[in-house]
């Protein structure tokens, strides 16, 4: 039984790493319908992080960052957040809506472009859950997202300290995005609750 | 000279005046701050979940509100304070997304700040002052010479406990 991340595998985290290219590659080709230009997006650098040094992969507990959070039902129930800077979310947001890049301002993000950042949540969560639904052939339920602009410390902590109580470490994709020069880091965790890890290594024939 | 002295996620610290202490970007976490002003010792904790009991793993004492309290008193007991001096400032305990019909975890913030008071309550300590709830994070630092609280947040002002 794995409750851990840090008590994983080498083939269990390789697993879990191929769905996350094959997720990766479904969401670059879904954006780009989206946003009728080609957005490269890279292989997702796949880690394993203590609660604590989570906030500083994202740029420190204090940087500004926009997190699109997502309640996961089903058979292996788990929760998804996708984080960026919000400058960088800003310039993605340009590049979502066809925009000069530099036209959206922190200052003044109206409903239309953060829906634009939550439909684009929906796409990277939505994909990533395909691609893990088709390897293990259980069903996942994503929620509506949930935006919250504000210092990553603060977005991060409520999500973490639903594990807290049994578990120290999570599971994060690293994706870029990438259009014409400008390059766009966001960070994807899948965080599944107590128990799913479980289930999730099972279906994919991992689990010993 | 003053050091700022750091407190990750789930981690607590003891400083001693002129230095500072400081932790970043809580959200539904809380912020505890203590201090016996006589002998300028202070500590802050900065705490995830609102007990230890239910917990399968409470290996890191200072993640929950109950036992990062005991730690704390203890700590800073063997430094030299006295518990009938202990004074306390508390920050944090927000709510950062809301969903129509939210599940408990998400009031995490609301369930943290009540455990900080009853347990602070417990040990007879007084609160001071308290900056708790809303939707919005607070980067503290407590300033172990004169027991000022400095809350600062974007968006929402700054200000001193």
């Amino acid at each position: 039984m794995v409750e851990n991340y840090s008590e994983m595998s080498d083939i269990q985290l390789d697993a879990l790493k191929e769905i996350g290219n094959i997720g990766a590659g479904n969401a670059a080709t879904a954006l780009a319908q989206m946003v009728k230009a080609k957005i490269d997006m890279t292989v997702p650098k796949v880690k394993i992080l203590p609660f604590t040094e989570v906030p500083d992969l994202i740029g420190g507990p204090d940087l500004h960052v926009v997190g699109i959070y997502f309640n996961v039902q089903g058979q292996a129930p788990s929760n998804i957040l996708f984080v960026l800077d919000v400058e960088k979310a800003c310039l993605l947001i340009d590049m979502l809506l066809g925009r000069i890049i530099g036209e959206t301002k922190v200052e003044t993000l109206d409903e239309m472009e953060m829906s634009a950042m939550m439909e684009l949540g929906n796409i990277l969560s939505a994909t990533y859950l395909n691609s893990l639904a088709m390897f293990t052939n259980l069903k996942f339920i994503p929620s509506v997202p949930a935006l919250g602009i504000d210092m990553a410390g603060a977005v991060l902590d409520a999500i973490l300290a639903q594990f807290g109580e049994v578990a120290d470490h999570v599971l994060v994709l690293e994706t870029e995005f990438t259009k014409d020069e400008h390059d766009v880091v966001g960070h994807f965790f899948l965080l599944p609750e107590p128990g799913s890890l479980d289930t999730i290594l099972t279906a994919l024939g991992v689990n010993f | 000279m003053a050091n700022i002295i750091q407190v990750g996620m789930a981690d607590l610290k003891m400083a001693r005046a002129p230095d500072k202490l400081m932790t970043a970007g809580l959200g539904s976490c809380i912020g505890i701050c203590i201090i016996d002003r006589q002998i300028k010792l202070a500590c802050l904790a900065h705490i995830m979940l609102p007990s230890s009991e239910q917990a399968k793993n409470a290996d890191n004492k200072a993640k929950f509100a109950d036992s990062a309290l005991e730690l704390l008193l203890e700590q800073m007991l063997k430094g030299g304070a006295s518990q009938s001096r202990l004074q306390a400032k508390i920050a944090g305990g927000a709510q950062m997304f809301k969903f129509s019909g939210e599940s408990d975890i998400m009031k995490i913030g609301e369930r943290n700040a009540v455990s900080v008071e009853k347990h602070l309550n417990k040990h007879r300590i007084p609160i001071l002052a308290r900056d708790t709830g809303g939707n919005y994070g607070r980067t503290i630092t407590f300033d172990a010479e004169t027991g000022e609280l400095l809350v600062r947040t974007i968006g929402h002002g700054e200000r001193i406990l």
